[in-house]
């Protein structure tokens, strides 16, 4: 166990040239390491502990007292035992061969690793190969900070840009040529800087961006509920809380699977290893309805299950965020899905504790709405350095517990994202999939959409949403009263609107993801849906206003209606027509 | 179990609750495990919580009762707590730390295990797919429990889950494959561990159980041990031994309560209901220790037991239990009242795992399908109920009243079963589709037509059946 691995420090930067001084252990309980000042170290460096030369990062440093959070189980290590600080802050190794991997909280890859992981035995990944290299700028020309020097290929359809790392630039002096290279290969020489495809980044620093810009184009899901009610923009944040058993885990990985992003970073973040093995095992099985490539390819999954060392938990939603700021900084849309937020904040509030840091609510410490807003923060569309459009958009799960919405981690986050899909009990527990409640969920990014939707040509797309949530008030507002008084109390025109209600949740919001033909709705299907409910809705109230009894407008069979969600292909808008100009049809025959 | 370091302290500087602080230590991790003799030369054993330079806090599992610090001897073990592991424990029965309670010597093995076990790495994980059957008809046919799952027993005080975990641990089986069953009690009463043991004597003589029994007046401390060395047992009969193995929790609830208890004593900062902020993590540590592995042979699986205080499901225990697990088996006091054994509140439970472990190919071929039908009809049935409690039974449609005989046939003969009672899946079925058949096959509409024509489901007759009661 435990040699140390030399190479992985080559090409790291470092402060100065000298390896700091070793250090000693003063004192371990849980993932709390106390070592001694012996300088050469600064705030939240990394640090090899013990024998087994467990990774920690410094976070406290207090007289002679250095406090490290240490990444792995610390059982055995004893005081006296030799620390070494490594000069550098906790970074990982960034590069093309990060797609279709499946990494821990730190990065090191869990393909490679045993069928246990025993403290001390990670890695960080080795560097992949350069796979068909194609240089964009020649030797002599002057490059910028974030511009492409070329690209290489992926296992996937994507081709990815090596990039000039920020704060390089400068004229090329060497290029590679065109083709396969080994992995550590110098790709270019910029200004004297040495550069590989793959580079170490320090996790906790947000890579830096020209600017960051207003996103107007929205993260199309492929989820009717939050494409057509609660949609967010690229760059956005979302929050999904949801209590267990509300179908959190499987709307985020709806998400990951059909969602129209180019790279998905899945941050497992101390849930369920079956689970993870299911997604994993899912999405290497999966076309991408868009390239005809595997879902794999465009995903880097970083699996930390709940059984796995807790500080690397907290670590992870860093890592993948980092990774994310990586694949941004290239020109692409990345969609970071942390599920779920709240293991983490259990990590800050157990760590926290540990230090004896003074507890606000919940045990949790003070800084933990901090916490949370500088992670939704690293969420952003921007102009890279590059001058390319990229975005990052965070999707996080809160789980409250015992479903108390009032818990510090939900209360918290609800403040600092843009959209919030709440998932409700009693919508899970009647089978109403996705359990998006749509009293309980927000969006702010509804009115820059309607405007982006305007000019990408669906200007009806504000009022639909407009029509389809004031039918859904309407019809909670007069559940309560048909509970009390009954359905054949209520005057036409209310019981018409209650019939509203369910059309629309039946016909537009219920998605199943199971469903071969459900599972993805594309835009312009759940635009139809929606349009075919609202016109037969439309239809309903002209006949009760024109003296039809409600109840033979109720008896009417709206099953094709409902069903053509499941009948017709994910894109296939014409054929929705056709149901609601059947049902409009069928309409006509119902007579007073 | 380890072989004691031959160092002995005796400068122990403060005693408080379950706590021992060693003076002037060297080398001592944190984690080790200690132990620890009496000045009357009496033998306990600790685990070091906190290694502060030359000081060792160890929290001592059999209390600190009748310690004086003069007197004390602890050495420490160089490694944290390992036991022995191997088919030598099979057909044992032990204590919550392992030593035996059947008269029989030490278990011992040649080779040992920590029993904090490491993480399966998800990447190894083979997804769960086959069945293990509970010889319960109700268990077995609704929320079929799945090689690899965690299903926990969500209860309340006074009903009979342990007469329940009792029958699965004694029934259980894995169609003829290699299958052990490892049942760790915890905060058992003395009566409750005799019955145990009595209902699994047959298990236990046929060599293929491991009981581990904690009871109420064993020290506390030592429940945070009994279903680690449980897990650790079963980790190594199922994937180095290749047996597939069940293992039973019971009372979880109890065993958070020792792990407050041990929190609270070390000052730390307590979070919901006083338990520790890391309660989730550490009922992950065990609940997570459950899978399959890639190219290895055997699994565990792990049923939890917990009641719920007050039967409240938003207590922390269930709550991060149900973050955790896959799916719950929720008892009902109301189907208990009714004489109903098991009393399974079959519309809150649920086995997420069982769409993959259930079915063509796993159990049978209609196994889904009436699964899916008798919940459904018995989701109907409530809202009937609920409507008679209003208008009265007479006022209900003909059709409707049907429902009310479906869930009397539901309760009776489907779920009802004597607790010595093995019930095959077949049987079982065969029971839910004498349930489903009290219906008009309108309303079955889940079950394909060929199914319910080989079942002779009566034709939708009597045009009244189509109707609702009016609301």
């Amino acid at each position: 166990m435990g040699a140390v691995r030399e190479e992985e420090d080559s090409g790291t930067p470092r402060r100065d040239t000298g390896r700091p001084p070793a250090s000693r252990i003063l004192r371990v309980t849980g993932p709390l390491v106390e070592m001694e000042y012996t300088g050469g170290v600064a705030m939240y460096d990394l640090v090899s502990i013990g024998p087994a030369r467990l990774p920690g990062e410094i976070v406290a440093i207090s007289g002679r007292v250095v406090t490290v959070q240490a990444y792995e189980y610390t059982g055995g290590l004893a005081p006296g035992q030799t620390v070494l600080p490594r000069g550098r802050p906790l970074s990982v190794r960034l590069g093309p061969g990060l797609l279709g991997g499946i990494f821990d909280g730190l990065l090191r890859p869990l393909s490679g690793a045993g069928d246990w992981l025993s403290p001390g035995t990670g890695r960080q990944a080795p560097e992949e190969p350069v796979a068909s290299f194609r240089p964009f700028v020649a030797r002599g020309e002057r490059v910028a900070e974030g511009q492409a020097l070329g690209e290489v290929r992926t296992a996937g359809p994507l081709r990815l840009k090596v990039l000039v790392p920020p704060g390089g630039g400068g004229t090329v002096e060497e290029i590679a040529g065109a083709g396969d290279h080994p992995g550590d290969a110098v790709v270019a020489v910029v200004g004297g800087t040495r550069i590989t495809a793959g580079a170490l980044w320090p996790v906790r620093l947000p890579r830096p961006v020209r600017e960051r810009v207003d996103s107007r184009e929205a993260l199309n899901t492929g989820q009717r509920v939050i494409d057509l009610l609660f949609p967010v923009a690229r760059g956005g944040t979302v929050a999904v809380p949801g209590g267990f058993g509300t179908g959190k885990t499987m709307l985020l990985q709806q998400i990951a699977k059909w969602c129209d992003a180019d790279v998905i970073v899945y941050v497992g973040c101390g849930e369920r290893g079956n689970e993870m093995a299911d997604v994993i095992t899912e999405l290497s099985e999966l076309r991408d309805p868009r390239t005809g490539g595997s879902l794999a390819d465009r995903t880097v999954t970083v699996a930390n299950t709940s059984n796995m060392p807790m500080m690397a938990r907290e670590a992870s939603v860093h890592t993948g965020m980092t990774v994310a700021e990586y694949f941004r900084d290239m020109g692409l849309d990345v969609v970071v899905i942390a599920d779920s937020t709240s293991r983490w904040a259990e990590a800050l509030r157990e760590f926290a504790s540990r230090t004896g840091a003074l507890p606000a609510e919940e045990g949790y410490p003070a800084g933990l709405a901090s916490a949370i807003a500088a992670f939704y923060e690293r969420a952003a569309a921007v102009t890279t350095l590059g001058g390319d459009r990229g975005s990052v958009t965070v999707i996080g799960a809160v789980s409250p517990p015992g479903g108390d919405m009032t818990e510090p981690v939900t209360a918290h986050t609800e403040r600092f994202v843009r959209c919030l899909w709440t998932l409700d009990r009693d919508l899970a527990y009647a089978r109403h999939y996705p359990a998006v409640s749509w009293a309980g969920s927000f969006s702010r990014d509804v009115p820059v959409l309607a405007a982006g939707h305007r000019t990408a040509g669906d200007p009806a797309w504000p009022g639909r949403r407009d029509r389809v949530g004031a039918v859904l008030t309407e019809a909670d507002r007069l559940a309560d009263l048909v509970d009390l008084i009954g359905i054949a109390a209520l005057p036409p025109r209310e019981r018409v609107s209650v019939l509203a209600g369910r059309l629309v949740r039946e016909g537009v919001l219920q998605q199943s993801a199971l469903s071969e033909r459900d599972a993805y709705c594309g835009p312009e299907k759940t635009a139809a849906l929606a349009d075919a409910v609202l016109a037969v809705v439309d239809r309903c109230r002209e006949l009760v206003d024109a003296g039809v009894p409600a109840a033979s407008v109720e008896e009417v069979d709206f099953g094709p209606l409902l069903r053509a969600r499941e009948d017709t292909g994910p894109h296939d808008a014409a054929g929705v027509a056709e149901r609601r100009d059947a049902m409009l049809a069928a309409l006509r025959g119902v007579r007073p | 179990m380890s072989t004691a370091g031959s160092i002995e302290y005796t400068a122990v500087r403060e005693l408080r609750g379950p706590l021992a602080v060693v003076e002037g230590v060297t080398g001592v991790g944190w984690d080790e495990y200690a132990r620890i003799t009496l000045a009357s030369g009496e033998r306990r054993h600790g685990v070091v919580l906190d290694a502060d330079r030359d000081l060792a806090v160890v929290q001592v599992l059999e209390g600190t009762a009748g310690m004086d610090p003069e007197g004390v001897r602890a050495a420490f073990t160089g490694s944290p707590l390992r036991v022995p592991v191997g088919t030598d424990w099979l057909g044992r029965v032990c204590n919550g730390r392992g030593e035996p309670l059947d008269g029989g010597p030490p278990v011992l093995a040649s080779r040992n295990a920590e029993v904090g076990g490491a993480p399966i790495n998800p990447v190894r994980r083979e997804p769960p797919s086959e069945p293990v059957l509970t010889g319960v008809g109700a268990v077995d046919t609704l929320t079929t429990l799945v090689r690899g799952q965690k299903l926990p027993v969500f209860s309340v005080a006074g009903l009979p889950h342990l007469e329940l975990a009792a029958q699965i641990a004694a029934q259980a089986t894995t169609a003829g494959e290699a299958f052990a069953v490892v049942f760790a009690g915890m905060g058992l009463t003395h009566a409750d561990a005799s019955f145990v043991r009595d209902a699994l004597e047959e298990r236990s003589a046929a060599g293929d159980l491991v009981l581990l029994l904690n009871t109420a007046d064993d020290p506390v401390i030592e429940r945070i041990l009994t279903p680690r060395i449980a897990l650790t047992v079963a980790e190594h009969l199922a994937f180095t031994g290749g047996r597939h193995v069940l293992v039973v929790l019971n009372d979880m609830t109890t065993y958070a309560e020792a792990l407050r208890e041990v929190s609270a004593a070390r000052g730390e900062i307590p979070a919901r209901r006083a338990y520790p902020g890391y309660l989730y993590s550490d009922l992950a540590s065990l609940y997570e220790r459950c899978g399959r592995i890639r190219g290895r042979p055997g699994s565990v699986t792990v049923l939890p037991v917990l009641t719920m205080p007050a039967g409240d499901i938003t207590h922390p225990v269930p709550d991060l239990t149900g973050y955790i697990t896959e799916g719950q088996i929720v008892l009902s006091p109301e189907t208990h009242a009714r004489g109903v054994y098991p009393p399974l509140d079959a519309l809150s439970s649920l086995s997420r795992l069982m769409r993959k472990g259930a079915g063509p190919g796993r159990t049978r071929d209609d196994h889904l399908d009436v699964a899916a039908q008798l919940l459904a009809a018995l989701a109907r049935a409530r809202q009937v109920r609920d409507l008679a409690d209003l208008v009265g039974r007479a006022a209900l449609s003909p059709a409707d009243r049907r429902y009310l005989d479906y869930e009397e046939v539901f309760l009776r003969d489907f779920t009802d079963q004597r607790s010595d009672e093995p019930r095959g899946l077949d049987a079982s079925l065969e029971r839910g589709w004498r349930a489903l058949l009290t219906l008009p096959r309108s309303r079955l509409s889940m079950l394909p037509a060929a199914l319910l024509d080989a079942h002779g489901a009566e034709d939708s007759g009597a045009p009244d059946d189509h109707e609702e009661t009016p609301r």
